[in-house]
């Protein structure tokens, strides 16, 4: 099986497997005052010391959450409510328009039921924010911003952003900045320190740690209102008994993806650069989207004009070759990117994309195995394109076709 | 042979697929997404359209152990089957949206699509009989669906596969069971997908608007109002709201709708009864029939069966004299020819009249 989903989740590291199935073998509630509580407890701690210094934070900075969801939501909704009871005239949040739905939805919530305004910032045809637009749109009334929200690398395209000039414009004005950066750590040079980064969302799976652990890395001096509410075991912000296992596993994962993280990074780009030059030797007319150098070194994400997406995506599985449209699924209805959308695409590009994401298993056989297949798939998902008529460039009215202009012009090649 | 098992979530297409399984074939499993935003839940009797149904086809499909994906066909069933079905009722015709699926999407947009990818065949849960490319009545009578099959093309049929022919909607339900399908006793559906409270009226009322007219009798008097001519259909008796009672108290039906003046024409049951039904665009299951010939018609999805002699006009229309009156024969709905349960084709029913007052 060739395995190019790793964005979506990572396989587990064989050492993360054996470390939490062993502490699994422990009984204790981190909260617990007796002696197996207090040995959860230790556990936790030296995690949360671990964790802290693989992303160069304070161990107090670490607030350990079920995932990259619960911390997006957390920051977003608990920084704002935060910073608008501190001064109600902060109602204004800005974030990039290419974020992960674990920040679009819940701004959109607050929107809806916490009197939010929200601005989303337009990227470029490569997915990238241009820090002049949030410079203006903060300048436009810098005390009524209640919290920016800008990932460190998207999930879809990989494009990577420019976080510290945004750190920078967010710092002159005393606004809370947040990122997801669940792509990012053990793929790019992360320190949360240096960062100027207020909140930031990190997650076990994604680096070979267990599903459903997670982390917000929280500021001392930024408060934040909790949305679980009980024993207030995580600096009173989150509630909930620790997963003292979940939790190892996951400092562990981050301790060896940020160790490995130089020579991985390199070795993937070489991978990730071959498979894209060899489906492009195959395809002739295979579209690059995303930024051609400012990426995740794991990532291609491409676009194959007159296909579906999900025609590929199964065609590709029955070879045994697994990846992701380039569409976020939605109520199970696969819905053009809002990330491509975003960056100019037409529905047609959008629709016929795919994201093959490398990771620590993958290797060159990986890369021929999808280079063997692609010709032959892409033939045959282009006659399914023309056969179901749905959403072929011929088939809709020229006003909706793309322009030749305008599909090169998106990101483009390298 | 690698077929594709289109897959609602329920318990006919379910059994279809598992059975394709049995048969040695290669299948993989898909759902129609047919609306851009499908409830999260099933609601009254619909039985296809909502993420609970997408997800009873996907555990389906885990227990039998095939692949399974979503595909989007919102879009073409737009286009295809509801604004047809809303274009249909405005010209005053009753449309058949089930019909219009098979013709346009299940047999049309995705078979090409499955074919175009390497697939053989389609197979569904239809109750159906296909033999030696023959489409047959189900042995269910009363869950028999070839009616709603017969605007499909002998090239059509080719790529079919109907495994529940031999059924009866029990026994598909009992093997469900016996197989751990989840879906064994979940409801049947029976009101149109895209209509969610079953209100057709009302949801007509949406997409044209308030258009008021009258409500008259043969002879043109006024007998009363409605808001929209379009929500009318040939045979209807409820909800006609009339003022002037009919002399003697005798019900009143829908005889016609008149799109161009809006006036619905209402009349009595004897008004209703037709026997010569004319029809446009035949479509031949098997071989094509060029001689005229007798057969049994059924006009309605379900029930209204005569015998008629059947004559084929040069310019493709086809006139269909029945041996015993029918009521409520709607412009818009299918004229389907059987040779006792074999379908030998359809057509589009597009006027029908009483001629011989003494049948």
């Amino acid at each position: 099986m060739t395995y190019l989903d790793h964005a979506a989740t990572t396989p587990m590291l064989e050492e993360v497997i054996s470390t939490v199935s062993q502490q699994m073998h422990t009984v204790g509630n981190a909260s617990s005052l007796h002696t197996s509580g207090r040995a959860a407890r230790r556990m936790v701690e030296e995690a949360r010391e671990r964790l802290a210094a693989a992303l160069d934070a304070r161990p107090s900075e670490v607030v350990f959450t079920g995932g990259g969801t619960e911390s997006d939501n957390l920051a977003i909704k608990g920084i704002y409510l935060a910073r608008r009871a501190e001064n109600p005239a902060r109602t204004r949040l800005l974030v990039s328009a290419v974020e992960h739905h674990a920040v679009l939805d819940a701004v959109q919530w607050l929107a809806a039921h916490e009197g939010a305004e929200v601005e989303f910032l337009p990227v470029d045809g490569y997915g990238m924010l241009d820090p002049a637009a949030l410079a203006a749109s903060i300048e436009r009334d810098p005390e009524s911003v209640a919290l920016v929200s800008v990932m460190w690398a998207n999930n879809e395209v990989g494009t990577v952003q420019p976080i510290a000039e945004i750190a920078e414009l967010t710092a002159e004005h005393g606004i809370a900045l947040h990122s997801d950066a669940v792509q990012a750590v053990g793929a790019l040079p992360v320190s949360f320190a240096a960062s100027g980064v207020d909140a930031m969302t990190v997650t076990a799976h994604k680096l070979g740690g267990p599903y459903g652990t997670g982390a917000l890395l929280l500021k001392r001096e930024v408060s934040c209102v909790p949305l679980l509410h009980g024993g207030g075991q995580e600096r009173d912000v989150r509630s909930g008994t620790l997963d003292t296992p979940g939790i190892v596993g996951f400092a562990l994962a981050a301790e060896l993806a940020v160790q490995r993280r130089a020579a991985s990074a390199a070795r993937l780009a070489e991978l990730r650069d071959q498979l894209i030059s060899g489906i492009r030797a195959q395809v002739p007319d295979v579209l690059l989207n995303g930024h051609p150098t400012e990426r995740l070194p794991g990532n291609a994400h491409l676009s194959f004009p007159g296909c579906e997406g999900d025609s590929l995506l199964m065609l590709l599985d029955a070879r045994g070759i697994e990846c992701s449209t380039g569409s976020a699924c939605s109520a199970g209805v696969a819905q053009a990117s809002h990330v491509l959308i975003a960056m100019g695409a037409d529905e047609p590009r959008a629709r016929g994309s795919l994201r093959l994401s490398l990771g620590h298993t993958s290797s060159e056989a990986d890369v021929l195995a999808v280079i063997d297949s692609i010709a032959a798939v892409v033939e045959r998902a282009r006659r399914a394109g023309m056969a179901s008529g749905a959403l072929t460039a011929a088939s809709l009215p020229a006003a909706a076709r793309p322009s030749g202009s305008q599909l090169s012009s998106l990101g483009g090649r390298i | 042979m690698r077929v594709l098992a289109a897959m609602s979530g329920g318990v006919d297409s379910a059994v279809a697929a598992a059975r394709a399984v049995d048969a040695g074939w290669d299948v993989t499993g898909v759902h129609l997404a047919l609306s851009r935003q499908p409830a999260t839940l099933r609601t009254g009797s619909r039985g296809c359209c909502s993420v609970e149904d997408s997800h009873d086809a996907r555990r389906s499909a885990d227990v039998l152990g095939i692949p399974f994906y979503i595909w989007d066909f919102a879009e073409r069933f737009q286009a295809e089957v509801i604004d047809d079905f809303v274009a249909e009722y405005e010209v005053g015709h009753t449309p058949n949206p089930c019909l219009r699926c098979n013709e346009k999407i299940k047999f049309a947009a995705l078979l090409d699509k499955a074919l175009a990818l390497g697939f053989d065949a389609v197979v569904t849960g239809h109750h159906a009989k296909l033999i030696d490319g023959q489409l047959m009545r189900s042995v269910d009578a009363g869950k028999d669906q070839s009616y709603v099959l017969a605007v499909l093309t002998a090239e059509q049929l080719s790529h079919a596969v109907f495994p529940l022919g031999d059924s009866t909607k029990d026994q598909v339900r009992a093997e469900a069971a016996q197989r751990g399908l989840a879906v064994a006793d979940k409801p049947d559906s029976h009101d149109i997908c895209f209509i969610a409270d079953g209100n057709t009226q009302g949801f007509l009322q949406k997409q044209l608007g308030e258009r008021p007219g009258d409500i008259v009798d043969s002879s043109g008097a006024v007998l009363g109002a409605h808001s929209g001519a379009f929500g009318f259909t040939v045979g209807q008796r409820k909800g006609l709201n009339l003022t002037t009672p009919a002399p003697g108290g005798e019900p009143r039906y829908v005889l016609s709708i008149q799109p161009k003046s809006n006036t619905v024409v209402v009349g009595s049951a004897r008004d209703l009864e037709v026997d010569l039904v004319c029809c446009a665009r035949p479509v031949w299951t098997s071989s094509a029939l060029t001689a005229d010939f007798e057969c049994l018609v059924q006009l309605r999805a379900h029930g209204m069966v005569s015998g008629a002699a059947i004559t084929l006009a040069a310019d493709g229309q086809l006139v269909a004299r029945l041996t015993e009156p029918q009521r409520g024969v709607a412009p818009g709905q299918a004229l389907v020819m059987y040779d006792g349960d074999r379908v030998l084709g359809s057509a589009t029913i597009t006027s029908a009249e009483r001629v011989c007052m003494t049948a």
